[in-house]
């Protein structure tokens, strides 16, 4: 598939927005006293992400001026269901902010810290379940999809919790989140890779040979019916080497998991209060890449249409 | 997940109902293509224990072994549909090095067997109105459906948001998002024609049927079991792409078939040793 990157930003900025939110209402759930001030702010940044996803998620749209016709598909389409579920997960977390704000009364703190959990999830879930339902696409209909997508948007959450936290001298938060934030960034990479090894061992359903009914095993397209490409040959083609998407791999894992992991480890262990940001933006640029890596490993078997160009 | 998927959509389909169906073909006979494909017939398996279909199903049946690759079928479409209810079909840089435009119909071109005993099969291709269509429930604002009445998997265009997925979640990459307009077109088996009393009944079939100069696409419900496209698919071992899917393609291709030539001599040596070079047969 030919990665679009206003996909690709919107699953990254949402995915660590809800990580951050689950972070900061489990820190509430339990007990731990955070800051008003603080909280506000991580509240604020959580919601900044998530308009700037949303932003994002309308960039990928032809028509974006039609919009708000996503929703009306939700018995079938799980792109429908992500498109209810978002702004009422952004609605959530901005009425979080303002009960914080207006200081509503204490009957009340629980309820929304754990709606926000929930819509997180459930966001998470329909998110991944966008990619997981495709089932003729090998790579993505896994159950490893959905766990990649709320681990990988756990982490970055962490992370950027540790590191907001950090900064702002939260200093309980931070004693409580980083060994999470480690174990996620770990369990993240683990599964991540347990998708990669699956994906290297797949062997494709469909052939060139079930594709056309022409049952010869010497069987070649000689033309793809066009001289110069189609909507087919782009939408479905990243078009980068075999040796750049290996790099793309290593960079991720590297970027993504291994570095930040060094980085928490190094802040738990009494490194520098800037070691949290360092894994945050050594991160950052990682899960970009992750996700662009998702969309250009998967092998649509319409390619199998569109080999040869004449 | 996916059953669940599906549950949720039985209700958009319509049930079916003994009273107008069509007679089916038995059971022997799908056994029997099911042999010859090496792999079960998807539609085989909603035989008889009825499971919901349309009673009616319009449809194309491809017959490769007259299919000469002139792409007469892909401009007559392009004529047609850019003219029609369907287009304006865009085209850019269409007298640049790399022109590029929406089409709804295609002919590939593909190269069976080894030298000389190769085999060269001209392989039209356009939507294949899916009885099962994996594009149309995951169309987020209903822009996709099935027409219920002739199973037509058709696009709203007023109600597309160009967000591309129907086109992922189709496996046989039929659709293609016009980039001028920015919603997602395909095949509508010329839904503006086939059906329009204003033209002789011999012209209500689509553009690429009529245009056709070796008859190598036939048209009809592919429900009516007395239909010609019924015929040539029971009789002449018709196939579906990719039936791994199991999305139960309504239209079918007809296998390149080896004729030998009168009297016995001079057939291509290549092709008596190899008698299945190409096609299901």
């Amino acid at each position: 598939m030919h990665p679009a990157f206003s996909i690709v930003f919107f699953t990254t900025l949402a995915g660590c927005a809800q990580g951050l939110v689950v972070a900061l209402a489990v820190a509430v759930l339990a007990g731990l006293t955070l800051s008003p001030g603080f909280l506000g702010t991580a509240l604020a940044v959580a919601c900044g992400l998530l308009l700037g996803g949303l932003a994002s998620s309308f960039l990928h749209l032809g028509r974006p001026e039609r919009a708000w016709r996503a929703i009306m598909m939700w018995r079938t389409s799980w792109m429908s269901r992500e498109v209810l579920l978002l702004p009422a997960f952004i609605g959530i977390v901005a009425l979080w902010w303002l009960a914080l704000r207006a200081d509503v009364g204490a009957g009340w703190q629980w309820l929304l810290p754990l709606a926000a959990i929930l819509g997180a999830l459930l966001l998470w879930y329909c998110t991944a379940m966008i990619y997981a339902c495709m089932r003729f696409i090998q790579e993505w209909a896994h159950p490893l999809t959905i766990i990649n997508y709320t681990l990988i948007g756990l982490s970055s959450g962490l992370v950027l919790a540790c590191a907001l936290a950090a900064a702002l001298g939260e200093a309980g938060l931070l004693r409580a989140a980083a060994p999470w934030a480690l174990v996620a960034t770990l369990v993240a990479w683990g599964t991540r890779a347990m998708a990669l090894r699956r994906n290297a061992a797949l062997k494709p359903k469909s052939t060139l040979q079930s594709a056309t009914g022409i049952r010869n095993q010497h069987l070649v397209q000689k033309s793809m019916g066009m001289s110069a490409g189609s909507f087919n040959t782009r939408e479905f083609f990243h078009g980068a080497s075999q040796v750049a998407l290996r790099q793309v791999k290593l960079a991720f894992q590297l970027l993504g998991f291994a570095l930040p992991a060094a980085a928490l480890a190094w802040g738990l262990l009494g490194g520098p209060a800037w070691a949290w940001m360092l894994a945050l933006l050594l991160q950052v640029p990682g899960l970009v890449a992750e996700r662009w890596f998702f969309f250009a490993q998967a092998q649509h078997p319409q390619n199998l249409y569109y080999q040869s160009v004449s | 997940m996916i059953a669940w998927l599906k549950e949720l959509l039985a209700p958009n389909v319509v049930a079916h109902s003994p009273s107008h169906a069509a007679p089916r073909v038995s059971h022997g006979e799908h056994s029997r293509e099911a042999r010859q494909l090496g792999t079960t017939l998807p539609a085989a398996k909603s035989c008889g224990d009825g499971e919901e279909t349309l009673a009616r199903q319009l449809a194309l049946v491809i017959d490769l072994n007259v299919c000469v690759g002139c792409h007469a079928c892909v401009t007559a479409c392009k004529q047609w549909n850019t003219s029609g209810s369907a287009g304006p079909l865009a085209d850019q840089h269409a007298y640049e090095a790399s022109p590029t435009g929406t089409f709804f119909n295609r002919v590939q071109t593909y190269e069976a067997g080894i030298f000389p005993g190769t085999d060269t099969i001209h392989f039209p291709k356009s939507c294949l109105h899916c009885e099962e269509p994996p594009c149309v429930p995951v169309c987020p604002t209903g822009a996709s459906y099935k027409r219920k009445s002739d199973g037509i998997v058709l696009v709203d265009y007023d109600k597309c948001i160009g967000c591309k997925y129907c086109s992922w979640a189709c496996p046989y990459g039929m659709r293609e998002l016009d980039e001028e307009r920015q919603v997602m077109t395909k095949c509508t088996l010329c839904v503006d024609r086939i059906y329009d009393e204003q033209l002789p009944p011999s012209d209500r079939r689509p553009a690429c049927v009529m245009a056709c100069p070796t008859g190598a696409r036939l048209f009809g419900d592919v429900k009516d079991p007395d239909s010609d496209v019924s015929k040539a698919i029971r009789e002449r071992g018709g196939y579906a792409l990719m039936p791994e899917w199991d999305t139960r393609p309504a239209n079918q291709y007809l296998p390149r078939h080896v004729t030998q030539v009168a009297g016995g001599g001079g057939a291509d040596p290549a092709a008596t040793q190899q008698p299945a070079a190409t096609g299901a047969q």
